[in-house]
């Protein structure tokens, strides 16, 4: 059964046709990718999503329900929850009050309970505490619950921000470059982290460059190019697909396709860039 | 080295010159040129005492160890006693304040105390919710002209109109911060600016409601209510706070329940989405803040704060009229909340003493009053440009590059 469902979905800004009659869908409990070259429309997609822009035309559904036109906050609620690009932490705040902050969607305490501070609101605030706690143990950043975010290293940063989107409780997660800037160690253990959220039950949809953790771990891949879905298929159908090769290396490398270990290097080869 | 600061010498000299010139008076009954020589006198000797100090400090040795900051050692030398000692010692200092003070300075004392409640509600909106709000006053007029009113037509008791106040106060929160909501920094600044004055100007103008820039008078001193049984059996006795000292009691109970309240929704729910919209509201938003709303509350509750305070100086003053709610009042309260140290209580309640209390100190100065005024405020944003009391977050956010580098 798919959960989230785009169809026919199109992006313009004024005279740029970013995403491009878009169908898409993301089968639950499993890993999908979103792949493409630089400027192919994935941010956009998960932009749309999220209800940051409002879809041009098409419609975006998730267990039957329409998100368009939803504000962001409300598609949180609904569960789906994303992490961005450039990491985005709340740097004067400590990490524990960062996973916190991914409460807000699931609790109830408005100002007048905190202005009296009834039994309610210190019972919620402690069961936040609690779960914040359980959520930075998983991550393993328990340690550094006191420390402020901006003193993370750049891989903990990552961790906060994917345990920060966990705290809305969502049943689908998106992940914009989760890898990004990270050392291949790095990488490995945020394979690890994926499959683990998988397990959980989780529905897992990332935009990354980095081959070696897309064709790792996805169970299906989306390819994008100028807004459109150019292929899909599992990650073997992909790297032998000859206009994904073409989007990325142009028609020249066409010409060269022979072996198939050769195409295997070309596709590792982008994890370079 | 010296060379470098005798030249420097010469150079503030000169710049002192010019900007006393016009403190000579051009007419000749009052040309004083002996004035303007003390004065210069006495700014000379401080720069010549600052470059004794800075070379006798270039002689010693530099052992290596970090220094601590001054403020850094007063804050440890505090906290190495509980919390509830230092507390407790500054509440009965306050209590017994009125003890030994005479009318004046409890006068200043009660002023000090409902730019405090003031200082604390903006904080609500600058220093937690990131939102720069120029026309803070508003909701204070808000408050006093709510009380005013009610009380002069309806003749309804302190404690009657009080609610009303906060609810009108946070109606009209409300209706400025809803067309603000997209706006950020310096334009949400003139906006809210224009605001202020927009409130300003109608309670100037609409002299049928208002009595314009006459102001209201007459009413009412807010009342303690105690039952008394004499003679004719059980009666309620109403007991108008008149006499200062009660006054003083009265607001700083106010300011004592605005400082729990703050700080109550600092630590909550609602406190964290304000610093994440603070931080970054896209994020906020996709953590699943509803940022408008959370925005929205923000006005609301710190004009709330401010309609309280309103209400007590109208009350206090027993009159009220357009002209205590100027532009540069918006402006003191904004210095008292980024003096203090956005978002910290402790530093805006020090810097609302210091900012209301200073003008009145130098009182002796006549004329160069405001002058020192403003050389206080300047010399504060130099030496501590995160405030007196810096909120630890903040602290971090300004001295970047005193913190330990984050690990790699």
């Amino acid at each position: 059964m798919a959960e989230l469902l785009l169809k026919n979905v199109t992006m313009k800004f004024g005279g740029l046709l970013a995403v491009d009659n878009l169908d898409l869908e993301v089968p639950s409990g499993k890993i999908l990718s979103l792949i493409g070259p630089n400027g192919a429309g994935k941010t956009t997609v998960f932009n749309l999503i999220t209800g940051v822009y409002k879809p041009t035309e098409g419609t975006i559904t998730y267990n039957g329900e329409t998100l368009n036109g939803l504000h962001s906050n409300k598609v949180v609620s609904r569960g789906i929850a994303r992490t961005f690009q450039n990491i985005r932490l709340f740097n004067s705040m400590t990490v524990l009050e960062n996973v916190q902050v991914g409460f807000h969607c699931r609790t109830r305490s408005g100002p007048v309970r905190a202005l009296f501070k009834t039994r309610h609101e210190r019972q919620e605030e402690k069961d936040i505490i609690l779960k914040s706690q359980e959520i930075l143990d998983f991550f393993g950043l328990v340690g550094h619950q006191n420390d402020y975010a901006s003193n993370l290293a750049y891989g903990e940063q990552r961790r906060l921000e994917i345990a920060r989107a966990l705290a809305t409780q969502p049943k689908l997660l998106l992940l914009d470059e989760p890898a990004a800037g990270m050392n291949p160690k790095e990488t490995a253990e945020l394979m690890e982290l994926i499959i683990k959220l998988r397990d959980t039950g989780l529905t897992i949809f990332l935009v990354e460059h980095d081959m070696l953790l897309v064709m790792g771990i996805s169970e299906v891949v989306t390819v994008l190019d100028y807004g459109q879905k150019i292929a899909e298929g599992t990650p073997k159908e992909i790297q032998q697909n000859e206009t994904v090769i073409e989007a990325y290396l142009g028609t020249g490398a066409l010409s060269k396709k022979k072996k198939p270990e050769q195409q295997k290097n070309i596709t590792r080869s982008r994890q370079h860039d | 080295m010296i060379q470098k600061e005798l030249k420097k010498l010469v150079v503030y000299g000169a710049f002192l010159v010019i900007i006393l010139t016009p403190m000579l008076g051009f007419r000749s009954t009052t040309f004083e040129p002996g004035r303007v020589l003390k004065i210069l006198g006495i700014f000379m000797t401080i720069l010549v005492l600052n470059i004794v100090v800075k070379f006798i400090r270039s002689q010693k040795k530099d052992d290596g160890r970090k220094k601590t900051p001054w403020t850094e050692v007063v804050r440890k030398r505090i906290n190495r006693y509980p919390k509830v000692y230092t507390l407790g010692g500054l509440l009965a200092l306050a209590f017994a304040f009125p003890m030994f003070a005479d009318n004046y300075m409890i006068d200043v004392g009660i002023t000090c105390l409902i730019y405090v409640c003031l200082g604390l509600g903006l904080n609500i909106v600058v220093g937690l919710c990131g939102l720069l709000d120029l026309g803070y006053i508003a909701f204070y007029a808000v408050g006093a002209y709510t009380y005013s009113l009610l009380n002069l037509t309806f003749g309804l008791s302190f404690w009657a109109a009080l609610p009303l106040g906060i609810v009108l106060g946070m109606v009209v929160g409300c209706i400025i911060g809803y067309p603000t909501l997209k706006m950020r920094g310096d334009y949400l600044a003139i906006v809210t600016l224009g605001f202020g004055e927009i409130v300003r100007l109608v309670l100037n103008n609409w002299d049928s409601l208002t009595a314009g820039p006459n102001g209201l008078f007459g009413m009412k001193r807010p009342a303690l209510y105690y039952p008394s049984f004499g003679e004719d059996g059980f009666t309620w006795v109403t007991y108008y706070l008149k006499s200062l000292p009660s006054l003083y009691y009265f607001i700083l109970l106010i300011a004592i329940l605005t400082i729990i309240g703050v700080r109550r929704l600092d630590n909550s729910r609602i406190g964290r989405a304000w610093i994440a919209i603070r931080e970054d509201e896209v994020a906020a938003e996709l953590s699943g803040v509803p940022t408008t709303w959370i925005k929205l509350l923000a006005y609301a509750l710190g004009a709330g704060f401010a309609s309280v305070a309103g209400a007590f100086f109208a009350a206090k003053l027993s009159y009220t009229n357009p002209n205590f709610f100027l532009f540069m009042e918006s402006c003191i309260v904004l210095c008292i909340v980024v003096l203090g140290g956005v978002g910290s209580i402790p530093g805006i309640v020090v810097a609302a003493f210091v900012l209301i209390a200073a003008p009145e100190v130098f009182r002796g100065l006549e004329n160069f009053r405001m002058l020192a005024f403003g050389g206080i405020m300047t010399t504060m944003m130099i030496l501590k440009p995160e405030g007196l009391i810096p909120a630890s977050r903040r602290r971090r956010e300004l001295r970047a590059d005193q913190e330990p580098p984050p690990k790699d």
